[in-house]
């Protein structure tokens, strides 16, 4: 089965080529079928409770007219970041000829499709009319392009999401025909999605540093704030998926990526931090009613604390995590367990910081300074658990039908 | 689920297990499917609720006349049937000719509250929720800066070391929220005011998100209000019941001032701090205020330039 005819017609391969990746796909041991199954349920849980708030209306979130979004807006920023992420392993394989990443790269791209999927899935489930989603389709419905930052959303998420599968799809069908990829129908794509992927997390700060009516969000900073705790989120969970596809598949020579992923981390996780300090010594040396929703973020207002916990965690997350990834003994083979928990850390120290944490205080206190609290009803938990349980659904497949290349590295 | 699995390299399918294998896949890919079908089911609920004529209907500002014409009375026919009232819906549109603008004369408001509760009724507002879309803030006096204020003040108004702001839509004319909208669900008009089309607001709030002024408002739920209770003179524009999960918000009463007559709130303040009017108009009431009290805005910093002034005097 490894190769078709060099002169078979693709009309006849292409469909041999999607059959073969969805048996690969689900070929796998029993705790592969254990994990899947979980991840389905967990997803047709979040699916009913969708189905729910449709039906009942968005009342059985707890969202408010004070603080209009929530979990799912805070997902939806951060998947994002994670989507960008991905670039952290083809601008060393592309640009930087980095030969071992360069076998491997599919991992960030793959990553990328799936993050994606997940950000598209958050936007719809924050929709109170999904069934008006047509309206958005330019063309048949009416799109304020290119005046609202919405728009440039749509087109470049849809727009990254159509790059990876290309590359990612095409560098995989040649394999499978066994033919060696034509750079021209890749290469130019890939050095396309570099750009692109820095597009994608720049037009999602923009989404809210242009609001002039909610100073937290209001900086110039956003964006570039964006792209450093992206890149240290992404090549976070890439680093612990190759750790578990090296345990869990054989597949070898990820031990150089990974620990050019940890390197990249070392500065990526820094800049952030330097950037985040930058911002809280505007704001609060500032002081003024400017500095309202930072200081209900990390001490509370008027007595309302329920993000406090949170920011605090974050903090302590990102700190340490930026100490271990200091230390040059996590490079070590001896530590990777550490390693993994320093990536762990990293990562939920920045799903906190730029989800929860950015999102929420841009609403409180509101833009009348009334100060109504958020806490996601267990209906958002549930769609928010779906949603995530079906991207690494996604992601799973999509690994595992990489498997063959990934073993077995072809020269391209 | 698939315990007795040979485990076989994934890269050497054992050919002979294929049809096998192939069945039992295509088993669990059944049920799957079955599964998920039984899980989004609650959506067959939200359906009911909408029909066809609704889905398929085109933005507001594409309707022929006679295509506007279908859409009202379909409109009435469906708060008929859901609301149990008759009701008209008009279709009023800007004066030539006109520019709405308001004014509050703050050193008169005393904070009563009448003009939330006349918005509440007028505009056929959610009644659980007691929506109305102006907030009033109590003030200290002393200062302008709002996080001073609380709009959930209560006991005997006016109080004496306080001063009240009645906050609404200030129709800006440099909406951000207008700006951000991503299907061009909301727009602003030629008298000046800014107007949703609910049948095509997909209800994504970012419009909620970029208003300074928390103007907008979403429905979370279903509107209900009481046959006997509902206002029936209603505009597609205006005051008609909202439909659940769309964005609502001052209209200016545009199905009463494009009539000729004045807004709710303005008619149920009890102190005469309101005034509205033509600006365009140079024998008008407002005029005579914006020219000669020194009024301000809100929030002027932001660049919005907001068609509602306020003054003291």
């Amino acid at each position: 089965m490894s190769s078709s005819p060099a002169k078979e017609s693709h009309i006849t391969s292409y469909p041999k080529f999607i059959g073969r990746s969805l048996w690969l796909a689900t070929e796998g041991s029993f705790a592969f079928y254990a994990w899947m199954t979980m991840l389905t349920a967990l997803f047709l849980v979040g699916a009913n409770a969708w189905a729910n708030q449709v039906a009942g209306g968005m009342i059985g979130t707890n969202m408010t007219d004070q603080v209009s979004w929530g979990l799912y807006i805070a997902n939806f920023t951060f998947m994002v970041g994670l989507a960008a992420g991905g670039v952290m392993m083809v601008i060393p394989a592309y640009l930087y000829h980095d030969r071992k990443m360069h076998d491997v790269v599919i991992i960030g791209e793959l990553l990328a499709i799936a993050a994606i999927v997940m950000c598209l899935l958050f936007v719809v489930a924050d929709l109170g009319r999904p069934d008006r989603f047509w309206h958005m389709i330019p063309g048949i419905g009416k799109f304020n392009w290119p005046i609202s930052m919405l728009t440039w959303d749509v087109i470049v998420l849809n727009g990254y999401l159509v790059l990876n599968l290309h590359i990612c799809g095409y560098l995989l069908y040649m394999r499978f025909l066994g033919r060696k990829p034509n750079p021209t129908w890749y290469i130019p794509f890939v050095m396309l999605s570099i750009v692109w992927a820095i597009s994608i997390h720049t037009v999602t700060a923009f989404l809210y540093c242009g609001l002039g009516g909610r100073p937290f969000w209001n900086t110039a900073l956003l964006a570039p704030r964006f792209l450093a705790s992206a890149f240290v989120s992404g090549p976070a969970f890439i680093i612990v998926a190759m750790v578990l596809i090296k345990k869990l598949s054989g597949v070898a020579g990820l031990d150089h990526p990974i620990a050019t992923l940890t390197k990249i981390i070392r500065v990526t996780i820094l800049i952030n931090l330097l950037m985040v300090a930058s911002e809280l010594f505007t704001e609060f040396y500032t002081g003024g009613s400017h500095v309202s929703a930072a200081k209900y973020l990390f001490f509370g207002l008027h007595g309302k604390t329920a993000l406090v916990p949170w920011t605090w965690t974050a903090i302590g997350l990102n700190l340490t995590a930026a100490l271990l990834f200091l230390w040059p003994g996590l490079l070590s083979f001896r530590w990777r367990p550490l390693l993994v928990a320093a990536c762990c850390m990293a990562f939920v120290g920045a799903w906190i910081e730029k989800g929860m944490g950015l999102i929420i205080p841009g609403f409180i206190p509101s833009t009348l300074h009334e100060i109504v609290e958020y806490v996601p009803s267990q209906l958002e938990w549930k769609v928010t658990v779906g949603i995530w349980a079906f991207g690494l659904l996604v992601f799973t497949i999509a690994i595992k039908t990489a498997l063959p290349t990934l073993k077995h590295p072809a020269e391209h | 689920m698939t315990t007795t699995e040979p485990t076989t390299n994934p890269s050497l399918p054992v050919l002979e297990n294929f049809s096998r294998r192939a069945a039992v896949k295509a088993g669990f890919a059944t049920l799957g499917a079955g599964a998920f079908a039984a899980a989004i089911s609650p959506l067959r609920q939200a359906a009911k609720n909408t029909s066809a004529a609704e889905f398929m209907q085109t933005h507001y500002t594409e309707l022929s006349p006679e295509q506007k014409a279908d859409v009202l009375a379909r409109l009435e026919t469906e708060t008929k049937e859901k609301y149990n009232a008759e009701v008209t819906i008009a279709d009023d549109r800007p004066i030539p000719g006109t520019k709405f603008v308001y004014a509050i004369n703050l050193s008169v408001c005393n904070g009563n509250g009448k003009c939330v509760e006349a918005c509440h009724k007028e505009n056929n507002h959610d009644r659980d929720t007691n929506q109305s879309y102006i907030r009033v803030i109590e003030m200290p006096k002393g200062t302008m800066d709002m996080e001073q204020g609380s709009t959930t003040y209560s006991g005997a108004v006016p109080k004496d070391d306080k001063f009240y702001l009645p906050v609404q839509c200030q129709q800006c004319d440099e909406p951000p929220c207008v700006d951000v909208c991503p299907v061009k669900a909301t727009w602003k008009e030629e008298d000046g005011i800014v107007v949703v089309d609910y049948n095509w607001c997909i209800g994504c709030r970012y419009c909620e998100a970029a208003c300074p002024y928390h103007a907008r408002r979403f429905n979370w739920k279903k509107p209900e209000v009481p046959a006997k209770e509902l206002n029936p003179d209603q505009s597609y524009l205006s005051n008609r019941i909202r439909p659940v999960g769309v964005v609502e918000k001052c209209t200016y009463c545009l199905h009463r001032t494009r009539r000729g007559k004045l807004p709710a709130c303005l008619e149920a303040c009890p102190t005469g701090a309101r005034v509205f009017g033509n600006i365009l108009d140079p024998n008008s009431n407002i005029r005579w205020i914006l020219e000669h009290k020194r009024v301000y805005i809100l929030k002027e910093e932001l660049g919005t330039k907001p068609a509602f002034f306020y003054y003291f005097d």
